[in-house]
């Protein structure tokens, strides 16, 4: 049996997801969807002096792309943008400790996409 | 009655992974050894070309082959083998209605008819037809039950509104592949005729023909397709079957070796059906290995088989809903289904769903099943789905159900 995908720091940030809603004065918006399962996440930020200082995302998917935009924001908030470009792939494997199959990869990157079309 | 643990024997798969629960026929059915014996047994024996060869083994390749031409025909209730094409699969035979025939047939202003409950195999290939020649690109809505709207107020089938004289196809599947629902497909012929004597009505059988006796005389449809790789035999395999009458005033699908009477600098002259269909090396092995599947399904029966898959289904519904009452919702009619279940449990991605079954060695499929505009339809972006075959029992549902329990506990919010 391989390791489960749904390790509890997952389970955790799906039940309970950090910086889940949207800022009403944000300055930056940003919506990534994928057709394919459903996967649906909107981004809003607030930037200010090339740091972006509040975030908050909602939207409906599966576990793994919900708790990928949960800890996401909460890796992001206060970042000065430079720093926000280099946010890749392997940082977001890192933030959720798991490892991957192709299709799944798609749930994880989406908040990630979503964060690339703002900065 | 389908002895369900001597069916198992036959497939090696479970010696590789005996505690797999495989719930994903529809998607493609898992293979008998009697199948791949036959495969080997043509690379090992005679893994030769076929007609084309002076020599024993090429009659030998070629023997093999065409018997299982004879045999799909039978199979059918066709006329004459003469009508029976291999193809790739299902999706190929019907591209190749697609552009051997429609693109002939249908211009500006005419209609081209399928339904909402279409495998994209069957839906898009229509839509890029009527979109290239300009014709009206109609689809036939499904009701609350998942039954297509083609009934009038006594219950009988009507398209009244629906073809027209100008419709020059109509395409529409034997069985859906997400609602379990098996379409009138020989009144609904019936009635197309009646009110357009000239329409081409293509069935997509890919889903029925693992289970359902089709007689191809019968149904009085144009043309029939279907897939080895869901009713047991070989990916890669697939049969068009269609009216010699129109294989015969047809155009070839492909250009190349094995259809061609004659070749001269100025024109070409082709054989006759089906082998002007059949251009290049066709999967030989994955055909003769189709015979072993064919005859492999004929032992069992195909009667049989459709009542153990039914009666499964209906079991694992009766326990879904028993374990899971509101907290499910399940898609197409109820009752008389066929051996699928399509499904999604409340607040749980059918994507999370289906990860977590496999860590139980549960195979579903989850996503939209290649039918997105029917899941665009149901309003939702995917759904679960358990479909089952003649190496499943009511152990396998109880496995599914069982693991869909701690799936909810662990993802319910």
């Amino acid at each position: 049996m391989t390791d489960s995908l749904y390790q509890e720091v997952i389970l955790e940030h799906y039940r309970n997801p950090r910086n889940f809603g949207s800022i009403a004065r944000a300055t930056h918006t940003a919506r990534m969807y994928n057709p394919l399962c459903g996967d649906d996440v909107v981004l809003t930020v607030i930037i200010k002096k090339n740091t972006l200082s509040e975030v908050a995302f909602f939207g409906e998917g599966c576990a793994i792309s919900r708790a990928s935009a949960s800890l996401l924001t909460e890796y992001i908030k206060g970042k000065k943008i430079s720093d926000l470009r280099k946010v890749n792939q392997s940082v977001i494997l890192s933030l959720l400790g798991i490892e991957l199959s192709p299709i799944r990869m798609q749930c994880a990157l989406l908040p990630l996409k979503a964060l690339h079309k703002i900065i | 009655m389908i002895d369900v643990k001597k069916i198992k024997k036959d497939f090696p798969i479970f010696e590789y992974h005996p505690d797999l629960v495989y719930l994903d026929s529809a998607a493609t059915s898992l293979k008998p050894r009697i199948v791949i014996e036959k495969e080997i047994e043509y690379y090992h024996e005679y893994s030769v070309n076929i007609h084309r060869g002076i020599y024993s083994l090429a009659e030998r390749a070629t023997q093999e082959y065409e018997n299982v031409r004879t045999m799909v025909s039978y199979f059918i209730g066709a006329r004459d083998p003469s009508e029976i094409i291999f193809t790739r699969g299902a999706t190929e035979s019907i591209n190749l209605i697609a552009y051997s025939l429609g693109r002939q047939i249908v211009s500006r202003g005419d209609e081209v008819v399928t339904t909402i409950m279409e495998h994209h195999s069957n839906f898009v290939p229509w839509q890029m037809l009527a979109f290239e020649a300009g014709a009206d690109f109609k689809v036939i809505d499904i009701d609350e039950n998942g039954e297509l709207k083609i009934k009038s107020e006594k219950a009988k089938v009507s398209l009244e509104g629906i073809v027209t004289k100008k419709t020059k196809i109509l395409a529409i599947t034997y069985v859906s592949n997400v609602l379990s629902i098996i379409n009138p497909v020989k009144e609904i012929v019936t009635e197309a005729k009646k009110i357009n004597s000239h329409i081409i009505v293509i069935v997509d059988a890919a889903k029925a023909a693992p289970f359902i006796r089709i007689n191809v005389s019968d149904l009085g449809a144009d043309f029939v397709a279907f897939s080895a790789h869901k009713m047991l035999g070989p990916t890669g395999v697939g049969v068009l079957w269609g009216k010699k009458s129109l294989l015969t005033s047809m155009f070839p699908f492909n250009y190349g070796g094995g259809m061609i009477e004659e070749v001269t600098l100025t024109k070409t002259t082709f054989r006759d059906t089906p082998y002007k269909f059949e251009a290049g090396t066709p999967h030989i092995s994955g055909v003769i290995a189709f015979g072993a599947a064919l005859q492999y399904l004929k032992t069992i029966g195909l009667d049989e088989i459709k009542t153990h898959e039914e009666e499964l289904a209906h079991y694992t519904l009766e326990e879904l809903k028993e374990v899971f009452g509101s907290n499910i919702s399940v898609y197409g009619k109820t009752v008389e289904r066929t051996g699928m279940v399509s499904f999604n449990l409340k607040n749980i991605h059918a994507h999370d769903a289906a990860q977590m079954l496999d860590e139980f060695h549960i195979a579903v499929r989850a996503g939209h099943h290649c039918a997105m505009p029917l899941h665009k339809r149901l309003g939702i972006p995917a759904s679960l789905r358990a479909s089952f075959y003649i190496y499943n029992d009511e152990k396998d549902a109880d496995a599914l159900v069982q693991a869909l329990k701690k799936v909810k506990e662990r993802l319910q919010p």
